[in-house]
């Protein structure tokens, strides 16, 4: 990394948090341990409560379902409140309220009034958390109208984008990778705030197209790096940033260029975005494609033991692998 | 059952006035059942007549700026809270002049401009659109009630909603519309312990039993929960006991309760009630007479309108998925 890489990912959570709750008091923040010392297990939100008080900021009982009901009646009367639900695998509990309440309103109310609040919670594995605390959720509310989903990739993504969740009218999940946290990396610019539903080109290239999102472009990027170097191999890293709008304009400009597309989802293929990508893609661009396959994970729970989970959990070397494998080159030393 | 509340010293128009309201609601789901049955309203419906009551009661305690959420038994709590019968009746029978445009139905009306936060479709799902609305009134001096029936007892969402309301001392009132009936199963066969009240004592929420077919019973107990909860005391739980005429849906003649019980409930109709307390507060026969006219042209107008009224043009609708 370079050396302005000062920006860890959970600092800046925090600073998106504390900058969009200075500069609108009907944002309040609110879920289990939040606003404790500690600022949450994943100490992404210490010191928020002293700022703001406990009448913007406070910690719940452990109870997903009301924490989330409660913040979609929060939101059509008047708050914009940000909650979070510690690990994305408790959004089972908190489904109701998002898939029938929150994401319906403003359609089957004729535009009454809208929805804004911002779901956080920590996803994803590596962290060897097991099978009920590992899991990306995304895709379990991708398919509902309404829901808008955003997967930062890096601190400075991490910062606009929750900026923009905050600041946008309807019902965001937002979900940060544990793998994430501790990353650091260039800070933005102050006051930057990413429009949501817009993909982003994270490294330009020519030979094939590489799609991810949330720690997925990292690791693309990390791929792409080494197969650059170890065999002249241009790849394209688009970062979608949000599933839900899916920019799917900018992958198929790509793809227009490049011809060849990956997917990397760190999930499984059935019923996940990235499938669902390549079925739009087949719709929209099959005239342009040459090639298009997945790398996701295997059609299982994700496992504990450390050997299987790195086995189970597509990262750099495996993207490098697929495409070597499928561009029939054998990989360096 | 409790027995109804000493006759306030309120002026006896204010009630006359409400009893226009129930009758209003009762010659209202009268309307939904024949409109139904001439396939005017669609998919299902599921009507509260004897239940008046409750609402009426209820809101006849809040200001309009005060917050409601209902159920998908929920005409009574629209129109009690202020929902323009016209537009009400429109959405019934999907029509674009509806209070959502014929986009919610019977199960899902939203009526902000009259504090109706929703009605939900999901048994339970009102107590949390109530509780979160309360976070908004804490800030702002008002209440939130949540309408929920005994069913909804069993959910998640009633006991994680009280409690949450309790340890955040949130202005709410949680109002359960006790009709003994869990869609087609008797609310004693399904809840343990058998007392709603005493689920909510559990959590330190103060809870009273009430007879939800006086109006008068249910105004009381309604006033001194809400004046509870915007003073700051938190919320309180009222089981107002009453009893559906119908069935559960449309397609539920309710075969399942035993004729005798049936009776009992049904010389107990809230109207009846109403009209008695009216009669022992000096309000005359022809007082009473006057509003149920009125009413009854107000309804009869409601659905002429509605039955002229267009069904929304698919081509013209311009649905956006997400606010801008």
């Amino acid at each position: 990394m370079s050396v302005d890489a000062t920006l860890e990912f959970r600092h800046a959570i925090r600073e998106a948090i504390i900058e969009e709750m200075e500069r609108d008091e009907t944002v309040v923040f609110f879920g289990e341990d939040i606003a404790a010392e500690q600022g949450g297990v994943f100490a992404v939100t210490p010191g928020i409560q002293e700022r703001f008080g406990a009448g913007r900021v406070f910690d719940t009982p452990i109870s997903e379902l009301a924490i989330t009901g409660a913040a979609f009646g929060a939101a059509v009367t008047g708050l914009r409140p940000i909650i979070e639900i510690m690990f994305g695998d408790f959004m089972g509990l908190s489904m109701d309220s998002l898939v029938n309440q929150s994401a319906k309103y403003w359609y089957i109310s004729r535009e009454q009034r809208s929805v804004p609040l911002v779901v956080r919670s920590a996803v994803g594995g590596g962290g060897r958390f097991g099978a009920m605390h590992s899991q990306t959720h995304a895709t379990w509310f991708q398919g509902v109208p309404g829901l808008k989903i955003v997967f930062p990739s890096s601190p400075a993504e991490a910062k606009g984008l929750l900026k923009a969740a905050i600041r946008d009218d309807n019902p965001v999940i937002f979900l940060e990778h544990k793998r994430l946290y501790s990353v650091k990396g260039p800070a933005p610019e102050a006051g930057e705030v990413i429009p949501l539903g817009r993909a982003r080109v994270a490294r330009p290239g020519g030979d094939l197209t590489i799609v991810s999102v949330g720690k997925g472009v990292p690791d693309a990027l990390e791929a792409a790096e080494r197969l650059a170097g170890e065999h002249g191999i241009d790849a394209e890293v688009i970062d979608l940033r949000t599933l839900r709008p899916l920019d799917l304009a900018t992958v198929l400009e790509s793809v227009s260029r490049t011809n060849r597309l990956l997917a990397v989802e760190e999930g499984p293929a059935i019923g996940g975005w990235a499938s669902g990508l390549l079925g739009l893609l087949a719709e929209h661009g099959l005239h342009d494609l040459d090639d298009a396959w997945l790398l996701t994970t295997g059609e299982l729970p994700i496992p504990y033991s450390p050997t299987l989970e790195d086995a189970f959990i597509p990262g750099a070397d495996a993207i490098a692998a697929a495409v070597r494998e499928r561009a029939g080159v054998a990989a360096a030393r | 059952m409790t027995v109804g509340a000493t006759v306030s010293t309120e002026a006896p128009a204010a009630y006359l006035e409400r009893y226009g309201l129930m009758l209003l609601i009762r010659l209202f789901e009268t309307e939904m059942q024949r409109l139904f049955l001439k396939g005017e309203v669609h998919g299902t419906t599921h009507l509260c007549a004897g239940q008046e009551a409750v609402p009426v009661g209820v809101c006849s305690a809040l200001e309009p700026d005060d917050y409601l959420a209902g159920t998908y038994r929920g005409h009574g709590h629209a129109l009690a809270k202020g929902t323009d019968p016209d537009a009400l009746l429109a959405e019934m029978l999907g029509r674009a002049t509806g209070v959502c445009g014929g986009r919610a139905g019977s199960m899902n009306v939203i009526d902000v401009e009259h504090g109706l936060v929703g009605c939900f479709g999901i048994v339970g799902g009102s107590i949390a659109a109530a509780t979160g609305a309360a976070l908004s009134a804490k800030q702002e001096g008002r209440v939130a009630v949540a309408m929920f029936g005994d069913g909804a007892t069993n959910q998640g969402y009633f006991h994680e909603c009280v409690n949450f309301a309790k340890v955040l001392a949130l202005p709410a009132v949680f109002v359960c519309e006790n009709n003994f009936y869990g869609e087609f199963t008797p609310m004693l066969k399904v809840t343990g312990g058998g007392d709603i009240t005493a689920r909510a004592a559990a959590y330190g929420v103060p809870a009273r039993t009430v007879d939800g077919n006086d109006l008068w019973a249910v105004r009381e107990a309604a006033v001194q929960a809400v004046a509870r909860a915007r003073s700051g005391d938190g919320p309180t739980l009222l089981e107002c006991q009453t009893y559906r005429h119908h069935g559960h849906s449309k397609a539920d003649p309710g075969k399942y309760r035993p004729p005798e019980e049936v009776e009992r409930w049904l010389a107990r109709d809230p109207l009846n009630v109403a009209r008695e307390r009216l009669r022992q507060v000096g309000v005359s026969d022809d007082e009473v007479a006057g509003v149920e006219e009125t009413t009854k042209l107000r309804i009869d107008r409601a659905v002429e309108s509605a039955l002229a009224a267009p069904y929304p043009d698919p081509a013209a609708e311009h649905a956006t998925e997400f606010a801008p």
